[in-house]
């Protein structure tokens, strides 16, 4: 569905990616793990378009999307929830499901669309006109994992969603990525530091390494990989 | 903790004066004076004193009453509370009170041709102010050249009226669509700039139109400015004292008798009419997909990018509808005034209609209403007083800036207030 060939994203002189490879099957939870770093949002960034890959190729069902602005790549079928969830916290936890819908007929649909959101976390639905801001960090989450399914993606990037969240929340979030990937048919490419989590949620595994990949398995394999879990699982040899 | 207080106060306010002496010293202190075609400089220190005392007066009586917070709670226990309270809860009532109050203005017992006149200029304002709260409040994009909009408008509408008759009414859309089509124009290249650097190019912007309306003679007589523009008419009836043979003035028409105070009525009604427009258009498309969009733009960019909103897009309509409003009000302003030259588009206008939407609140319909009452009421006031205008006006941004920091009906309130820290 989604392959990422030998891809190389630059920041002025300095770069993130060294040629990556990564493929994501249709239907599939495709997790990527990596410390600080590694380059693991700028992949995601770099596949939603808001950064441009310097060379490599990107295709989406076949179809080249590494030149295209990050609005058609959303009208694709990719969402993105993006690093730190960037809730518009001034407007109302309405008006950012709304702008989830920007690209899908400019939310002509929005009431039926949102009930999914609302099947998924019903608490967004208590906080309609309160502010995004107000939400606690599990709620923020929570919306803006809801804003990117209000686009009706076919393909859902996420960009560590445990981050700075209480872990009861961390596992009803998992929860609730693995929900819309085996209820609503949504492919899921995950990036995650919480290593332990993700790789058991996903099918297969990536370890991105200073803008390598290094490693790729199952989940489970790369569970079991002794680098992995001294690097990366149960505090091991690198801090 | 409250003789600590007190303590750090004095210090404060001593250090506030030294600042204020290091400022006021040269510049107001030290007067040149060409004697005998020689320069002398003839010192004013009493002048200096008075203002570095009024300084730290001024800064310990705000320490005492303003920033005197309550050191548990972080509560701001002062004058500045209450004033923040009825502002905040009582917008709405504010703003339907002003409405009625608008609309009856003229037909007031001491209402006069002067009073009236300085209505015009406020509402006036006040329509620039919202237009301008589009580009500011709602996208985010700090704009200094917005009186470019303004002189766009007026001139075309002038240039139009002129030199083709149409009416008030044909060119003012067109003359709205030139401003639109300028802010299409200073938004091109602006795309990719935010912040500091947006208000430097915008700046620029707005300097370089003044000086082509300056130096485009042919076009627009350059500082002669163009004189004779028609005057608006009653949907087609003109206020006429003495009307042609054979024709329907405003006061024939109706059977009355002419009154010059009809035209400015009328003039006040159309431009109260404009500026409810301008609001009502705000308030709507805020609720809209385009409106939500400049809200999230000026909230996250990269959100934005990331959810499918064209940034591009976004950006350019919110210059073009803000630049829109400009033109509007820029007509306005040119067939009340009949004469326009580049001198009415400075700088300074820019500034005080930026000054306005910030002092206002920004994405406040109503601060923008209470700013231009307080601002331009105030130089109005002051007029008899012409060198102590601008003191006036300082002190006015300086008093907003203590009580209400961020702009007198703040629509955005922190979500989250930092406590006082109480270990001192």
């Amino acid at each position: 569905m989604l392959s990422i060939s030998n891809v190389e994203t630059f920041y002025g002189n300095i770069q993130a990616l060294r040629g990556v490879n990564v493929k994501v099957n249709s239907g599939e939870i495709v997790s990527l793990i990596g410390s600080n770093g590694a380059g693991k949002s700028t992949l995601l960034m770099t596949i939603s378009g808001v950064n441009k890959a310097a060379t490599g190729e990107i295709k989406f069902d076949d179809k080249n999307i590494e030149s295209l602005p990050p609005h058609d790549i959303v009208n694709l079928g990719i969402s993105q929830v993006p690093e730190g969830r960037r809730i518009f916290s001034r407007l109302s936890v309405e008006d950012n499901l709304r702008l989830g819908a920007s690209s899908n007929d400019k939310g002509k649909n929005f009431d039926n669309d949102v009930k999914d959101v609302y099947d998924l976390f019903p608490v967004l639905k208590d906080r309609l006109s309160q502010r995004g801001g107000t939400l606690s960090g599990g709620e923020q989450q929570m919306l803006a994992i809801g804003r990117a399914l209000m686009a009706k993606p076919t393909m859902l990037l996420l960009d560590e969603p445990s981050l700075g969240i209480a872990p009861k929340l961390v596992n009803q979030i998992f929860a609730a990525i693995k929900n819309i990937n085996k209820e609503k048919k949504v492919t899921i490419f995950l990036v995650e530091q919480n290593a332990k989590k993700a790789l058991e949620l996903a099918d297969r595994g990536y370890v991105l390494v200073n803008g390598n990949v290094t490693l790729e398995g199952t989940g489970q394999d790369l569970l079991k990989n002794k680098d992995i879990q001294a690097a990366y699982l149960e505090g091991g040899g690198k801090k | 903790m409250e003789k600590k207080f007190f303590q750090t106060s004095i210090k404060d306010s001593l250090f506030t004066g030294l600042i204020a002496l290091a400022l006021f010293g040269p510049i107001v202190g030290l007067r040149t004076v060409a004697k005998n075609e020689v320069l002398e400089v003839h010192p004013k220190w009493f002048i200096v004193l008075i203002i570095v005392i009024v300084c730290a007066v001024g800064r310990f009586l705000t320490n005492l009453y303003v920033y005197n917070r309550d050191q548990k709670t972080g509560i701001q226990t002062s004058i500045g509370k209450s004033i923040s309270n009825f502002l905040d809860t009582k917008g709405y009532q504010i703003a339907l009170t002003a409405i009625i109050f608008s609309v009856i203005f003229p037909f007031l017992p001491f209402t006069d041709r002067y009073l009236m006149d300085i209505a015009i200029m406020m509402l006036t304002y006040i329509m620039l102010g919202w237009g301008l709260n589009i580009v500011i409040g709602l996208a985010g994009l700090l704009d200094l050249g917005y009186v470019a909009f303004y002189a766009v408008g007026a001139y075309s509408y002038a240039l139009f009226a002129i030199h083709f008759g149409w009416s008030f009414w044909i060119c003012l859309p067109i003359a709205g669509i030139f401003a639109a089509m300028f802010g299409v124009l200073l938004g091109f290249p602006v795309l990719r700039l935010r912040g500091d650097y947006l208000a430097i190019v915008t700046l620029a912007f707005g300097e370089m139109i003044r000086i082509l309306l300056l130096n485009w003679y042919q076009l627009t007589k350059g500082p002669d400015g163009l004189t004779g523009i028609p005057r608006p008419s009653f949907f087609g009836l003109p206020f006429k004292s003495f009307p042609d043979e054979g024709e329907q003035t405003f006061h024939t028409f109706f059977g009355i008798e002419y009154d010059p105070m009809q035209r400015i009525i009328f003039l006040y009604y159309l431009i109260l009419v404009l500026a409810l427009i301008t609001n009502l258009f705000t308030i709507k498309i805020r609720r809209l997909p385009i409106g939500r969009a400049w809200e999230a733009l000026r909230e996250d960019e990269i959100a934005c990018k990331s959810l499918g909103v064209n940034p591009r897009n976004t950006k350019l309509t919110a210059f073009a509808i803000g630049a829109m409003f400009g033109g509007f009000a820029g007509s306005f302003f040119a067939t009340r005034q009949a004469f326009i030259s580049p001198e009415s588009f400075t700088f300074i206008e820019s500034a005080i209609i930026v000054a306005i939407v910030v002092l206002g609140g920004m994405g406040s319909q109503t601060g923008v209403v209470l700013a231009t009452v307080f601002l331009i009421g105030l130089i109005e006031v002051f007029r008899d007083f012409e060198s102590y205008r601008m003191i006036a006006f300082g002190g006015a941004m300086v008093l907003i800036m203590i009580f209400r920091p961020r702009g007198i009906l703040a629509t955005r309130k922190p979500t989250i207030t930092l406590e006082k820290s109480s270990s001192k």
